[in-house]
C-alpha cells in the first residue's frame, strides 16, 4: 500500500534556530523542537484559530472552542459522553476483531495459493476502490437496524484493505528467504510460519492500522445513518435541538479517542519492528 | 493463475463471483440480492432516465470541483511542507491525524455550517481527498535533489518560479500519486456525503430506492457506482505509470 | 606455462555434473550441455559473463530449481532436491530482518528440529568463529555489509555441510572488508577441508582464492575452460598478489573471458 504514515521530520532538529551556543542556548533549542512540545504549539495555534472563529461568528452553528470544551467538561462529568463512547465501541470492536480474524486469515491463504489468490483477490479489489458506505441501506434491509447491520458495516469498510495488505504482504516475502529455508531443508510449514508469517508481519499489521481507521468511519457512519445511538445519537439529537457545542464535543471526543487509537496502534507497531530495523 | 496448463487472467473469477450472484439470486435465497441479470436490465433501464443522468451530473460536478480544490490546496502545501521546515513541523502532526481521522463524524459539521446542498458534499471530497495529497507532494518535494534546488538559487529563482517551475515537476511522480489515492478516497468521500445529506445526487436515489424495498434498483446503480469507481482507480493507476515510466529518466 | 588448461575431471570428484540443460520457463535458455567436477576439499569457481547462468548452475546443485536435462551428483547421489551436505550462502545474505545474528545462525539447524540449547551452542561457536563474538544479540540492520555476510557464512558452516555453494558472497561489500573476508575465509574453510563451489565476477578473486576455476562461455552457457592457478597458498596474501603466476593467470584468463565474449 502507498498509505504511509511518516513520522515527524528529523532533518537536523532545531535548524530554524540558529546562532548563539552553549549548553543553555541547546537545551532550549532541544525542548523547543522537541516533538511534543511543538505539538502543544501547532494545538495551541489550531485551537485558538478555532476559538476565534467560534468568536466572530462565521456561524450560529460554529461555537468556539472554549464553549464547546465546556459541554464536553458537562458531558463527562455526567457520564453521558463515556456512555455514548462505549456503545459505539461496541459495533466497532466487534467489527474490528471479526475483520482482523477472517481479513487477515484470508489475505494469508491469498497469499499462499495461486488458487485463492485467483478467486478471492479480484473483489477485495473491486471492494478497496469501491464507495462501500452505498451497501449500507442494503445491510440495513437484510439485517435491521440492530447490532448486526452496524457490526457489519465495519466489516466491509475495514475487511478489504486488510485483506489486501496481509496478501501483498506474503506475496512479497523476499523470495532468498524462501530459498534460505528450502535449501536448509524447511518444511513447507516451517517456511510459512518461520518465514512467511514474519516477514509478512509488518504490512499486516500497517494493514490493520488502516482497516481501523477505516472501521470508524464505517462505525459512525452507521449510527448517522442506521440507527442513532451511541456517538452517533449525540451528535444528531444535539444537531437537531441545535445545541451546536455538545454537538461539536461528541464529535471531537469520538475523533480524538480514534486518532489516539490508531495512534496507539502505531506506538505498538513502532515498538515491535523498530528494534528489527523495518517498519512497513 | 495455471489451470490445466493455461495460464487465467486473475480478473476472470469475476465472472465466477457474478454467476454464484445470479444462482443465489434465483434461488431467492437471500431477500436483498435479486439475480445479476435483473440488475443488469434494471442498470439499462435506471441509467437513460433523467433522474439518473441529473444525480451523475451532480455528483461527477462535486467530485471533481471537489477534487480541484483538494490539489489547488493540497499541492503547493504539501510542497512548502516539503521545502520548509517550520510548516513541516507546524502542519505534518495535523495531517497525519486527518489522514487517518474518522472523516465521517465531521460531516455533520459541514452540514450545519453549510447547509443540505452541493456546498457540503464538495466540502465532504476535499475533506477525504486533500491529506493524502499534501502528504505525498510532502514526501516528492523533499526527495528532491538537493543539486536541483541549488540551481534553482544559484539562477536567482523567485520562490514562485522554483516552485512552478522546478519543485512541482521535479516532485511530479509523488504528487501524481497522491493526487490518484486522493480521488479514490474521494470517490468514497462523494458518496458519503450523498449519502449522508440524501437529498442531493445519489443520495436521493438511495433514498428513494431502499425506502420503496426496489432492490433491483438499488442494486443496479451500486454496481454502476462500483463500475464508475473501479475505472477511475484503474485509469489513474494507468495513468501513473505511464508518468512513471517517462519519469524514469529523470534524477 | 603457470596456467594449465585441462579436462575438468579430478582425482576425487564430490560434484559431478552431467550434461546438464536448463530452459526457463518462457523459453530462456540458460545453460546448454555443462558438464564439470568439483574437486573435493578444494575451492572451485565459477567465472563467466553477466546472466550467463552462473547462478542458475549454482541453484540447481543446490536442488532449488529442477534442471531440464542431465543429472547433478553429490557425493555419488543424485541431486532431486536440498540436502544435508549441501549449504548455500546468498549473495544477498538472505538474513531474516527480525531475528537475531544467534537465531540467523542457528535457523538451519532450527529448522531441522535441534534443541534450542544445542543449536545456539554451535551458533555461537560459528558465529566467534567468524569474528562476530559479541553480536549474537544484534539483529542485522545493526551490522555492515561485510559484517552480514560473516552471519551468512556462518549459517552456512553450522550445519556442517561438506558443500559450500556461495553466490557472489563479496559483492556487496567494499573492497577492504572483501580483502579481510577473503582472508578468513580461506584459512577457516582450509582448516575444516569443506569444498567450495564459488560463484564470481572478479577474476583477481577467483585467481586468488581458487584452486580450480571454470569458466562459462555466454549464455546459453557451457563450460568454456578449466584452469588451475598454480599459486601456492599460505604464503602472504600481498605476496601472492604481486606474484608473476598470479598476474599471468589473470592475464591468462582476461584474454579468455574476452574471446568467449565475442
Ligand atoms: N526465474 C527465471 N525465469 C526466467 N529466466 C530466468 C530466471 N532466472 C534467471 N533467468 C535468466 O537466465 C539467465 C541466466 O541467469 P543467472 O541468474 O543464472 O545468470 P548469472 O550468470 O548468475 O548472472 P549474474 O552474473 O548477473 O548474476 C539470464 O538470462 C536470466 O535472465
Ligand atoms: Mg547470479
Amino acid at each position: 500500500m502507498t498509505e504511509v504514515s511518516p513520522s515527524l521530520g528529523s532533518r537536523d532538529p532545531g535548524a530554524s534556530v540558529q546562532r548563539l551556543s552553549g549548553p543553555r542556548r541547546d537545551r532550549a533549542v532541544a525542548l523547543a523542537s522537541h516533538p511534543l512540545t511543538l505539538r502543544l504549539f501547532t494545538a495551541l495555534i489550531l485551537f485558538s484559530a478555532w476559538e476565534y472563529a467560534g468568536r466572530v461568528p462565521v456561524s450560529a452553528g460554529f461555537p468556539g472552542f472554549i464553549e464547546t470544551m465546556k459541554a464536553m467538561a458537562e458531558m463527562t462529568a455526567d457520564g453521558l459522553l463515556v456512555a455514548a463512547l462505549l456503545i459505539t465501541l461496541q459495533p466497532l470492536a466487534l467489527g474490528l476483531a471479526i475483520s482482523a480474524v477472517i481479513g487477515i486469515g484470508l489475505g494469508i491463504g491469498m497469499g499462499l495459493s495461486r488458487v485463492a489468490e485467483w478467486l478471492m483477490a479480484p473483489p477485495f479489489i473491486v471492494m478497496q476502490a469501491a464507495p462501500m458506505a452505498a451497501l449500507i441501506p442494503l445491510l440495513v434491509f437484510a439485517y435491521g437496524i440492530g447490532l448486526a447491520a452496524k457490526v457489519l458495516t465495519v466489516c466491509i469498510m475495514a475487511m478489504p484493505v486488510i485483506v489486501l495488505n496481509s496478501y501483498l504482504a506474503i506475496r512479497q516475502t523476499p523470495a532468498s528467504l524462501i530459498e534460505m529455508g528450502r535449501s536448509f531443508q524447511g518444511s513447507k510449514p516451517q517456511i510459512i510460519l518461520k518465514i512467511m508469517l514474519p516477514s509478512a508481519s509488518p504490512v499486516i499489521f500497517a494493514g490493520l492500522r488502516l482497516g481501523a481507521a477505516a472501521g470508524f468511519i464505517g462505525a459512525i457512519l452507521a449510527e448517522l445513518l442506521i440507527t442513532p445511538t451511541g456517538i452517533g445519537d449525540l451528535i444528531t439529537y444535539n444537531q437537531s435541538i441545535a445545541e451546536y457545542p455538545k454537538m461539536y464535543a461528541a464529535i471531537f471526543s469520538v475523533i480524538a479517542l480514534s486518532v489516539l487509537f490508531i495512534e496507539g496502534l502505531g506506538k505498538i507497531e513502532a515498538a515491535i519492528f523498530r528494534r528489527e530495523g523495518r517498519r512497513a | 493463475m495455471k489451470l490445466f496448463g493455461y495460464h487465467v487472467p486473475m480478473m476472470t473469477s469475476l465472472i465466477l463471483w457474478i454467476a454464484l450472484w445470479e444462482i443465489l439470486g434465483q434461488s431467492g435465497a437471500a431477500l436483498v440480492l435479486p439475480p445479476f441479470s435483473a440488475v443488469v436490465e434494471r442498470v439499462f433501464e435506471i441509467v437513460p432516465t433523467p433522474t439518473y443522468l441529473k444525480a451523475l451530473a451532480i455528483t461527477a460536478e462535486a467530485y471533481l470541483l471537489g477534487n480541484l480544490i483538494a490539489i489547488v490546496v493540497g499541492v503547493p502545501v504539501g510542497v512548502l511542507m516539503g521545502r520548509s521546515v517550520i510548516a513541516d513541523r507546524l502542519l505534518l502532526p495535523w495531517v497525519n491525524i486527518f489522514l487517518s481521522a474518522p472523516l465521517s463524524a465531521l460531516v455533520p459539521v459541514i452540514m450545519v455550517l453549510f447547509g443540505l446542498g452541493m456546498t457540503t458534499i464538495v466540502l465532504t471530497v476535499v475533506l477525504f481527498a486533500v491529506w493524502i495529497i499534501v502528504l505525498d507532494a510532502r514526501a516528492g518535494a523533499r526527495g528532491i535533489s538537493p543539486s536541483l534546488v541549488e540551481m534553482a538559487r544559484s539562477y536567482g529563482a523567485t520562490p514562485w518560479q522554483a516552485f512552478s517551475k522546478i519543485y512541482l515537476w521535479a516532485a511530479l511522480p509523488e504528487i501524481l500519486a497522491g493526487i490518484r489515492l486522493g480521488c479514490i478516497r474521494a470517490v468514497k468521500g462523494v458518496i458519503i456525503g450523498q449519502l449522508l445529506v440524501s437529498i442531493v445526487g445519489f443520495g436521493h436515489l438511495f433514498e428513494i430506492y431502499s425506502s420503496n424495498f426496489l432492490m433491483e434498483h438499488f442494486w443496479a446503480l451500486v454496481v454502476t457506482l462500483f463500475i464508475f469507481a473501479f475505472a477511475i482507480a484503474e485509469g489513474l493507476g494507468y495513468l501513473e505509470r505511464r508518468v512513471e515510466y517517462y519519469a524514469a529518466s529523470r534524477n | 606455462m603457470t596456467a594449465r588448461a585441462r579436462p575438468a575431471i579430478a582425482d576425487t570428484p564430490i560434484i559431478e555434473v552431467k550434461n546438464l540443460s536448463k530452459t526457463y520457463e518462457g523459453g530462456v535458455e540458460a545453460l546448454n550441455d555443462v558438464s564439470l567436477d568439483v574437486p573435493q576439499g578444494k575451492l572451485t569457481t565459477l567465472l563467466g559473463p553477466s546472466g550467463c547462468g552462473k547462478t542458475t548452475l549454482l541453484k540447481i546443485i543446490a536442488g532449488l530449481i529442477p534442471s531440464t536435462k542431465g543429472e547433478v551428483r553429490v557425493s555419488g547421489r543424485m541431486v532431486t532436491g536440498p540436502g544435508p551436505d549441501r549449504a548455500f550462502v546468498f549473495q544477498d545474505f538472505a538474513l531474516m530482518p527480525w531475528a537475531t545474528v544467534l537465531r540467523n545462525v542457528a535457523f538451519g539447524l532450527e529448522l531441522r528440529g535441534v534443541g534450542r540449547e544445542e543449536r545456539e551452542a554451535v551458533a555461537r561457536r560459528h558465529i566467534a568463529e567468524v569474528g562476530l563474538a559479541g553480536f549474537e544479540h544484534r539483529h542485522p540492520h545493526e551490522l555492515s555489509g561485510g559484517m552480514r555476510q560473516r552471519v551468512g557464512l556462518a549459517r552456512a558452516l553450522a550445519v556442517d555441510a561438506d558443500v559450500l555453494l556461495m553466490d557472489e558472497p563479496f559483492s556487496s561489500v567494499d573492497e577492504q572488508t572483501r580483502r579481510k573476508f577473503q582472508e578468513d575465509m580461506l584459512s577457516l574453510l582450509s582448516a575444516r577441508g569443506k569444498t567450495v563451489l564459488f560463484v564470481t565476477h572478479s577474476i583477481e578473486e577467483a585467481v586468488y582464492l581458487s584452486d580450480r576455476i571454470v569458466l562459462l562461455s555466454r549464455r546459453p552457457s557451457r563450460v568454456a575452460e578449466v584452469i588451475e592457478p598454480d599459486i601456492r597458498r599460505g604464503d602472504d596474501p600481498e605476496a601472492i598478489r604481486r606474484h608473476p603466476a598470479y598476474l599471468d593467470t589473470v592475464e591468462t584468463i582476461w584474454q579468455g573471458l574476452k574471446r568467449y565474449l565475442d
